[in-house]
């Protein structure tokens, strides 16, 4: 069983849920990896304040595909400012897996956009 | 030489390049008893059965002693920076321990001593390319270099309604001094395709310089992704007479292959002493003296004055002119041991080294269920370094597999984004070899490959 690569995590990665486009929708946002040169964008509908439902979409390592795909399970009916203030724990935690210094950037990666998307702070990470 | 002796590791016969196994070893004027008299540990040249000329000098640089997860260190990344003989190491701390003053300024035994290290360094790292010394201008590396230009003889010389020729297989570095500078002076900015095999079309450099607009043309000699050797003489010869200038990024080019500046005909030529088996904190610009002369200092400050008074001031002559404040010493001192090494082996060697060690890393990629390379498809047309994408697997998680074998390679678009986009990919993962690598190193990437594409389930 290997540590990093968990069977979960490349579940995950090679059958992403909720991946593609979301039409219509209310708030989306974009960023890239200037480290790999990755890029995710996520599109949100919202109802009552909450997310309602949620696409992502882009390309990226083993790592950020999955963190997506398990955290937009996650994020479907949760208040926005409630997103806003998840932190890189809640990701780290929720992927299970040890994250060295230089795949954190792809763990948190689709954290950034979805906070980014539905008004967070830009400067996240720090 | 401790470490070398299990490392010689024969390369089938079909990796021998014809034409290579004795590849200019006649013509090479060093021998590795000059590198002994440098002080290192010894860089001595076998020949394996059949494989013909390669190196053995993997004992000559201590960072090999390391065996990181308890696997040797395999390391693939010279593009990005080479590691670094003892007898560079030994220099620097030499010089630091033994010689440190400022140079240029003091009248003192011990200043003397630094002056000499310092403007010795300069003048074997020019005749090291046959360049000239006091054309020769220390920078911090080839981006400062190329920006140097960019700034001292494009804000001078570049206007609106011209352009600057450029290719799309250029690092960033060669790409956005001179976006900031069309950007500045209304000039146009173009870019010279690049083929399906990843090389330039000469056509097109003369339906672009036919133009009449072209000011500069700028364009690495070797391509730190596809691994492309464009023809450099030539092509300053056709910009030459175009009217136009050249600039030429060497990074890649000088730590691998004999490289004469002056026989190339480039305007200006840059390459950096890191990649080169020398310290960081060095780059090298070689310009054409009366452009130099001509041109405007880039930095300014101490140093590169001839005289200053309150109004206002004067220039060093050249190539102090472009070399303002304290100077890498050091560093330079570690760039003149690196390219003493690197002379002792012999370029032509060095050469027929990695070009036997690239025939073997694209053979045995070849071997990778999924795996596609880019760039030239046989090693005579390219530098040591192959990059790649496996399909299922994203270059990020290769480069994190193969380090579990011990295997550093790099991932990721190699500061050459707009060459990614034309590729089609967003990343690659890049092996790239230097003159400590064998055969063995390459097995071990495959090795690492495979076991990676376990991992997935591939």
């Amino acid at each position: 069983m290997d540590d990093l690569y968990r069977d979960y995590i490349l579940e995950h990665y090679k059958r992403p849920r909720n991946f593609g486009e979301l039409q219509p929708h209310d708030l989306e946002g974009e960023e890239h990896n200037p480290l790999c040169g990755d890029e995710l964008g996520v599109q949100i509908r919202v109802k009552d304040d909450r997310i309602e439902d949620l696409r992502f979409h882009g390309h990226g390592c083993a790592i950020s595909q999955a963190a997506a795909s398990m955290a937009s399970e996650e994020l479907k009916g949760m208040r926005l400012d409630e997103v806003r203030e998840l932190g890189a724990d809640w990701m780290i935690e929720l992927l299970g897996i040890p994250v060295s210094a230089t795949r954190r950037k792809c763990a948190l990666l689709n954290l950034k956009v979805v906070r980014g998307a539905v008004g967070g702070d830009h400067d996240w990470p720090a | 030489m401790s470490a070398a002796a299990d490392t010689t590791v024969p390369f089938g016969a079909a990796a021998t390049p014809a034409g290579v196994a004795d590849g200019g070893v006649g013509a090479s004027a060093a021998t590795p008893a000059d590198a002994a008299a440098e002080g290192a540990a010894g860089t001595g040249v076998t020949a394996g059965p059949g494989a013909g000329a390669t190196l053995d000098v993997r004992g000559d640089f201590p960072i090999f002693a390391r065996a990181p997860g308890g696997h040797p260190l395999t390391y693939l990344d010279s593009a990005s920076t080479s590691q670094k003989p003892a007898a560079v190491i030994q220099a620097l701390a030499g010089h630091l321990g033994e010689h440190n003053a400022n140079v240029h300024r003091g009248v003192y035994a011990l200043a003397q001593e630094a002056d000499g290290a310092y403007e010795g360094a300069r003048a074997r790292i020019a005749a090291f390319v046959n360049g000239d010394p006091k054309t020769t201008i220390f920078t911090k590396n080839v981006t400062e270099a190329i920006n140097l230009v960019a700034y001292a003889w494009g804000r001078a010389n570049v206007g609106p309604g011209e352009a600057v020729l450029i290719t799309q297989m250029e690092h960033h570095a060669n790409i956005v001094p001179w976006q900031q500078l069309c950007r500045e002076r209304g000039a146009r900015l173009r870019y010279l395709e690049v083929d399906a095999e990843g090389e330039l079309d000469p056509a097109q450099l003369d339906a672009e310089l036919e133009r009449g607009d072209v000011r500069l043309v700028a364009f690495a000699h070797v391509s730190n992704v596809l691994g492309t050797i464009n023809p450099v003489a030539a092509m300053t010869a056709r910009i030459r007479a175009a009217g136009a200038l050249s600039l030429v990024d060497g990074a890649q080019a000088v730590p691998q292959m004999p490289v004469d500046v002056t026989a190339l005909g480039a305007d200006f030529y840059a390459w950096t002493g890191h990649k080169a088996l020398g310290p960081t904190g060095i780059g090298v610009l070689h310009g054409r003296r009366e452009l130099l002369e001509a041109m405007e200092p880039f930095l300014t400050g101490g140093d590169m004055i001839a005289a200053v008074d309150f109004e206002g001031a004067t220039w060093n002559e050249l190539p102090y002119k472009f070399e303002a404040g304290t100077p890498p010493i050091a560093e330079a001192v570690g760039l003149g041991a690196a390219v003493d090494y690197a002379r002792a082996l012999g370029m032509e060697r060095v050469r027929a080294h990695e070009l036997t060690l690239t025939h073997y890393l694209l053979g045995r990629l070849r071997e990778v269920p999924g795996l596609r390379v880019v760039g030239p498809p046989d090693a005579e047309r390219r530098g040591g370094l192959a990059s790649f994408t496996i399909e299922g697997l994203h270059p990020h998680d290769v480069a994190e597999l193969a380090d579990r074998g011990g295997v550093c390679i790099r991932a990721g678009h190699h500061c050459a984004q707009p060459l990614m986009r034309c590729l089609g990919v967003a990343a690659t993962a890049r092996a790239s070899v230097g003159v400590y690598n064998t055969a063995a190193d390459i097995d071990a990437l495959i090795d690492a490959l495979q076991a990676g594409r376990e991992v997935f389930g591939l």
